[in-house]
């Protein structure tokens, strides 16, 4: 187990180093400099001079590779160039949104995939099955901020029960603050539900096929209880590792699902700064949803590794 | 082959084909049609501007309604198809052109350095989701269709990459291949002549789930405002737009969006007939999404 660890733990360290230098260098291309964009095209030659010197981009560029590097380590993420106060400030807040949102979102796609991943393998070809699989198919083909427009429309304009968007905060009313989540977290957790829903059947009927169940049937033990204790269990193993690969994807989606809903979170926050050519926080921000996709593959190995010894053998 | 046996092999692939290839061949079929037919007849030109018919439900002279500048809708859902398949087209183009090579070169020289490197960087592109890649591309280099075919065909390339791969080594391992390499064919016309038929359909396959993937992602990324710009239609524009005049006009999302959506469904249920046609053995070989 040790000298597995340390192995993974050196590549795990590998990407996040090399997706470091890709964030930084990929926004090192761009043309015109922080300067040039704060002070406008009329600036003068020494007002852009010394801009540039007070905000540091005056120096090499392997320089400030390593300064934001080692300012990350220490959980210095740098200084807004158009807000002006520190990203690590920023990202705490929003992180306050997206995660809590990245979270309900994780949590209703198990409740909606495990029912129907399960009804749909208890009930092979039949009329049951068709309807998970087709539901499947159509979640699949939806695009969350469609399906987050169109909720919306129906719950917010038609109905008038919820407001449009935006966020109450979490001090005056965690209920709402809760409520106000639901809707975001149902739109991105509608694809993920279907993709899960299906790898729950096929890893459910993959084990209904082997002996013990046979052996659970033969001595009279109630179909659902074969489902329940003996299939479901073993089946955990496939269903648990695509779960979490889900969650880094649910973190992504809110990308997009945060700028539907008016959400005050990171991706919302990411696609404003790139409007607002604000590249310190677009750099510390892109690395951050790497590093959490990173991170969370990297959990899932490991969990994975724990849980099924096979695993260990096989790689 | 006379053009009786080529109607007999038609209709034959007919025959082999399930429900799900048929409805999602057919929905891709009309699509891209409807796409088509946008370059030489709309409605109305695409980018005309009414604003006395501005807003407006659906009705016999605009059978989808009107934007808020008064443009029919019906002809931008229909330029929005032609936008957003020539982007997924060229999307895939770039991941096949650029990945089976690399993927082929990795599973050669399996265990080589290079081989080691394109696995790694592959495996890199895979940390940034797809999404990510797309809005730092596009973050960089602005706006514009160029741009989304690069960001989504990056990807696609890491994708196609690792598909190759994997399918390639099995392929190299049956008996046809030793006997190549025993009869002292050429590395080029082995990977060529023997390898790269033999890995067509699962790549054929990936093409279409690729394709549906970058058929999303477009839409994403205009939605943002990060992709296709006006005034060339795009179903994802069209929805942030929409969005912007729901409380005046709440039909306006649901023709892009049942646009996208049914653009999705055909390419994914094409992809599963496809996968059963050709590639039987490939059933769990879904990567990247």
């Amino acid at each position: 187990m040790l000298p597995m660890l340390s192995h993974r733990l050196a590549g795990l360290a590998g990407t996040l180093f090399a997706a470091s230098l890709i964030t930084f260098f990929a926004l090192e291309v761009l043309p015109g400099d922080a300067a040039q964009i704060l002070l406008g095209t009329e600036a003068r030659d020494d007002t852009l001079a010394a801009m540039r010197a007070q905000l540091g981009i005056d120096r090499p560029m392997a320089e400030r590779y390593v300064d934001w590097v080692l300012g990350l380590l220490t959980g210095d993420l740098g200084t807004s160039q158009i807000y002006g106060i520190p990203v690590a400030d920023m990202v705490r807040d929003r992180l306050a949104i997206s995660l809590p949102l990245a979270g309900m979102a994780f949590l209703l796609t198990v409740l909606i995939a495990m029912p129907i991943g399960i009804l749909a393998a208890a009930g092979r070809g039949g009329p049951a099955d068709f309807l998970a699989m087709g539901f499947a198919q159509i979640g699949l083909a939806i695009p969350n901020f469609w399906f987050g427009i169109l909720l919306v429309l129906l719950f917010a304009v038609k109905l008038g029960w919820v407001s449009t968007g935006g966020f109450p905060g979490w001090s005056d009313n965690p209920f709402n603050a809760l409520g106000a989540l639901f809707l975001p977290a149902l739109a991105l957790a509608l694809s993920e539900a279907a993709i899960l829903s299906r790898v729950v059947r096929g890893a459910l009927l993959e084990t209904l096929g082997e002996d013990y169940i046979r052996t659970a049937r033969a001595k009279g033990v109630s179909s659902s209880a074969v489902i329940a204790r003996h299939a479901l269990r073993n089946a955990m193993i496939p269903i648990s590792t695509i779960m979490g690969l889900q969650f880094a994807f649910l973190v992504a989606g809110s990308i997009v699902i945060e700028n539907v809903f008016y959400l005050p979170g990171l991706g919302r926050l990411l696609i404003q700064s790139i409007f607002q050519r604000d590249l310190i926080v677009v750099r510390d921000l892109v690395l951050m949803f790497a590093g959490i996709v990173v991170l969370v593959n990297f959990a899932v190995d490991l969990i994975y590794n724990a849980i099924d010894p096979r695993a260990r053998v096989q790689r | 082959m006379s053009v009786q046996a080529g109607a007999d092999r038609a209709s034959n692939l007919v025959r082999r084909s399930g429900p799900s290839m048929l409805i999602g061949g057919g929905l891709v079929l009309a699509l891209a049609f409807f796409g088509l037919v946008s370059v030489i007849w709309t409605p109305y030109p695409s980018d005309a501007m009414d604003v006395l018919a501005k807003l407006k439900p659906p009705s016999s002279a605009h059978w989808f309604g009107t934007d808020h500048f008064g443009r029919d809708l019906l002809s931008l859902v229909m330029g929005g198809a032609w936008t957003s398949f020539s982007v997924g087209a060229a999307a895939v183009a770039v991941g096949l052109v650029g990945g089976v090579p690399l993927g082929l070169i990795a599973a050669w020289r399996r265990g080589g350095l290079l081989s080691a490197a394109i696995e790694r960087s592959s495996d890199l592109i895979f940390a940034f989701p797809a999404i990510l890649t797309a809005v730092l591309v596009t973050a960089v280099y602005g706006p514009g269709a160029g741009n989304v075919i690069a960001a989504v065909g990056l990807f696609n390339i890491a994708v196609f990459a690792r598909v190759t791969r994997g399918a390639a080594i099995s392929v190299a391992a049956r008996p046809f291949v030793m006997a190549a390499i025993a009869i002292g064919r050429t590395q080029t016309a082995i990977l060529l002549r023997h390898i790269l038929p033999n890995i067509a359909g699962a790549l054929i396959v990936q093409g279409t789930v690729q394709f549906a993937i970058a058929v999303l992602a477009e839409a994403g990324l205009s939605y943002l405002g990060l992709g296709i710009q006006p005034p060339t239609p795009s179903w994802g524009r069209m929805l942030a737009d929409a969005q912007t005049f729901m409380f005046v006009s709440s039909w306006q999302p649901v023709f892009p969006g049942l646009a996208i959506m049914l653009a999705v469904l055909g390419l994914n249920l094409l992809g599963d007939g496809l996968r059963d046609l050709l590639d039987p053995r490939g059933r769990d070989r879904r990567a990247g999404r």
